[in-house]
């Protein structure tokens, strides 16, 4: 596969390889704020419109009436050399936008799961998902100005994750402090390889 | 009901009025795109012969063709013209129909990338 990507075009332009991060976690937890923080580019929004047509049908005649929604996921970009980029794509926040998660979740490297101790239970679904989907994660407590500072044991039990489920402290504003979170995730990855793919 | 019929400047259309225009009206009305694929994170890349100026092409394929004269993911082209990836990914369908585009889907068969990758991707974070 990788000889595919890494090929010439015939106009001699390199394509280069696009990792996928997913920022996930509670409304409110520091996504966008995280993705901002690390982005090498003002963050970018792109969006996907929800309509009654588009699951099994190919136009919209008759559905003008039904209401659509636009869903906003933030995203941005860190470019680690000519032939390599991260995107980081801020989840959807909310449950009945799931669906879209597949999408973003698919050949995604791994995901960060921001965690607000004031609402910790908000980031629940998230690390649902990537459980049963054996996609890699981390979790980042998310240090709010204010907000004390916790035991991250204490955390771990409540979140109960799995031991080698790495949790990390992190100040979503602080580029160097996001940098840390990212960098465990992608060491958290490597140390997954090599280890049976758990079953989807 | 508008007692007034709408002139040029509305204070309500404004961003939080949404989009004056009708999405899907970009592409005719068309949600499904002729092809599939086109994730978030592949390149596009026009072909280097390829005018933007083609008098056939509408001016969002236009805008298309220009951004992707150099490798662009489809998750940017969206950002940049601020349409959605649904819009974008029927309009991307047409050029790649003509031959005009050619889209670089990620690798979907090697969920992790091999060590190397994952060492630059570590040694570039800490370089930020």
């Amino acid at each position: 596969m990788d000889s595919v990507r890494y090929d010439r075009t015939g106009s001699g332009t390199r394509i280069p390889l696009a990792l996928k991060i997913l920022i996930a976690g509670g409304f409110g937890a520091g996504k966008t704020t995280l993705v901002s923080a690390l982005s090498e580019v003002r963050p970018l929004q792109t969006e996907e419109i929800l309509t009654g047509a588009g699951v099994d049908t190919d136009d919209i005649s008759g559905v003008e009436g039904k209401s659509t929604t636009t869903v906003a996921m933030d995203f941005g970009r860190i470019t680690i050399n000519d032939d390599l980029q991260v995107y980081l794509f801020g989840t959807p926040g909310q449950d009945r936008f799931w669906f879209l998660w597949d999408e973003l979740a698919f050949g995604a490297l791994g995901a960060v799961v921001l965690a607000d101790t004031r609402r910790l239970a908000d980031c629940f679904p998230s690390i649902d998902y990537f459980e049963q989907r054996g996609i890699p994660f981390v979790v980042g407590v998310n240090c709010f100005d204010g907000a004390r500072r916790f035991d991250l044991e204490s955390v771990r039990r409540a979140l109960d994750l799995d031991p080698d489920v790495p949790l990390v402290l992190c100040d979503a504003r602080d580029r160097q402090s996001g940098k840390l979170v990212l960098i465990s995730l992608v060491e958290h990855v490597a140390r997954q390889r090599g280890e049976p793919v758990p079953a989807a | 009901m508008l007692t007034e019929p709408p002139g040029p400047q509305h204070e309500w259309l404004d961003d939080a009025a949404g989009p004056v225009v009708r999405p899907y009206t970009l592409t005719g009305g068309r949600v499904r795109s002729a092809a599939d694929g086109f994730d978030l994170v592949a390149f596009v890349l026009a072909g280097p012969e390829v005018d933007a100026a083609d008098p056939r092409l509408s001016p969002e394929h236009r805008r298309l063709v220009d951004l992707a004269h150099r490798p662009v993911p489809v998750a940017e082209l969206a950002a940049e013209l601020d349409l959605a990836v649904g819009v974008i990914r029927v309009l991307l369908g047409d050029l790649l129909a003509r031959g005009l585009v050619a889209v670089h889907e990620p690798p979907a068969a090697a969920p992790l990338p091999d060590d190397d990758i994952l060492k630059a991707v570590v040694s570039g974070l800490r370089a930020l």
